[in-house]
């Protein structure tokens, strides 16, 4: 057989498939024929069985004693399960199966690009209008106040909290660190209480984590981020406006429908 | 009831308030019946269609045209009489472009325009408070007086 085959041209396929269809031209059985398939000896491969195998395969375990005159060893036999299956579990096809959140389609809101002005609608930053850097993997975007005009630090968002306005700042030239990810901004842990839970020992009421204390990586960052970012909103037309524009806070006025506004 | 100064006629020039091409002038090409009318925009961007007269806010301007006028008669005498021009120059046409800015505003537009105001009030108020402070500088027989009542001066 290999000598056929080296000595053969391309490989040419017996079968091929009916009009872009499932079915074949030859069924089985005839190709079996066709390709003298009955000629080919089957060779048995050995089996190739690990030691391990063999033992998990076996209905015991050979188990070492202490004590002496009794043989040295015991033959454990494995316990049957309490219920044997009756049928064969039927395993439903999963056409479309359930995808981990890692492989979650991320989209983004068409009129949020990076250098868009957004209106914070919740948490501890509400009202404030605040410049979008990226969207980070896990979907959150990555905005930022600038700190120095309206205290808000490098933060991840939710769109959902967040309103898009038309106003755009020429970002391409803010080089943004490499390490601004999502685990760069994760809720940290404090490992002491971790390990309390786990163990479930511990006293559950002590308050184990500090208040939280800025890093230095984070400062360094922000201060990078925020030289960057002041000098794209200078050499933007409406410099002056839209600094004082992020230092303003957002609110509804009397009269205005947010329904009806343009942001 | 207003003036009974403009007609429906061959020729007026109407604007459009409602549903399709609303917003926008055109000509009366012709009329129909009691209730319809057949109108022509060629520089507005209005295709020659049949209007309820309903629909029609009529303008003080008028294009000589002949009835059933085709739309190339209907361009051509428009842009002659420069209706263009003198509709953007009419305050009605002007307000609606007034509201239409206002009501596009973004948010930073809202906000610039707020600090202009602020800016201008601030003005107007340090204006008037020199007004002010001068008038009470004043005596006050005269701060009272009205400035332009004629008042009888005894012959003496």
């Amino acid at each position: 057989l290999q000598q056929m085959a080296k000595s053969s041209a391309p490989h040419k396929p017996k079968n091929s498939a009916i009009n872009a269809s499932r079915l074949m031209k030859y069924s089985r059985a005839r190709i079996f024929q066709r390709k003298a398939a009955y000629k080919v000896k089957k060779v048995k491969t050995p089996a190739k069985k690990s030691a391990e195998k063999a033992a998990a395969a076996a209905a015991f375990v050979v188990k070492k004693i202490g004590g002496d005159k009794n043989g040295g060893e015991r033959k454990v036999y494995k316990k049957t399960p309490k219920s044997l299956p009756t049928q064969v579990a039927s395993r439903k096809v999963q056409l479309r199966p359930k995808k981990t959140f890692k492989k979650h389609v991320r989209r983004i809101r068409s009129n949020l690009a990076p250098g868009a002005v957004l209106i914070l609608l919740a948490g501890r930053h509400k009202g404030k209008r605040v410049v979008l850097l990226k969207q980070l993997e896990s979907g959150l975007l990555l905005v930022t106040g600038p700190r120095k005009l309206n205290g808000c630090p490098l933060r991840r968002v939710s769109q959902r909290y967040v309103i898009g306005t038309k106003t755009r700042i020429d970002i391409s030239k803010v080089a943004l660190p490499e390490r601004l990810n999502d685990a760069y901004f994760r809720r940290q842990r404090s490992a002491k209480k971790s390990a309390a839970s786990a163990g479930g020992s511990a006293d559950i009421f002590a308050k184990s984590d500090a208040a939280y204390a800025v890093s230095a990586e984070r400062r360094e960052d922000q201060a990078a981020v925020d030289k960057a970012l002041m000098g794209a909103i200078k050499a933007s037309g409406d410099g002056p406006m839209l600094r004082s524009y992020l230092r303003s806070l957002f609110s509804i006025k009397s009269g205005q429908r947010p329904h009806a506004m343009v942001f | 009831m207003g003036k009974l100064d403009k007609f429906i006629e061959v020729g007026r020039v109407a604007f459009i308030a409602n549903g399709k091409d609303s917003g926008k002038v055109c000509a009366i090409a012709e009329i129909i019946d009691q209730n319809r009318v057949l109108i022509d925009g060629p520089c507005s961007g209005v295709r020659r269609q049949v209007c309820d007269m309903k629909r029609l806010h009529l303008t003080r301007f008028c294009i000589d045209l002949p009835h059933s006028a085709r739309t190339a008669v209907v361009r051509r005498k428009w842009t002659a009489a420069k209706l263009d021009e003198k509709w953007k120059e009419t305050s009605w046409a002007k307000k609606l472009e007034a509201r239409r800015l206002r009501t596009n505003m973004s948010d930073f537009d809202r906000f610039k325009l707020a600090r202009a105001k602020q800016i201008r009030n601030s003005i107007i108020a340090l204006a008037a408070g020199k007004i002010r402070k001068e008038a009470k500088a004043k005596p006050n027989a005269l701060r009272f007086r009205k400035p332009n009542k004629k008042r009888h001066i005894k012959k003496e």
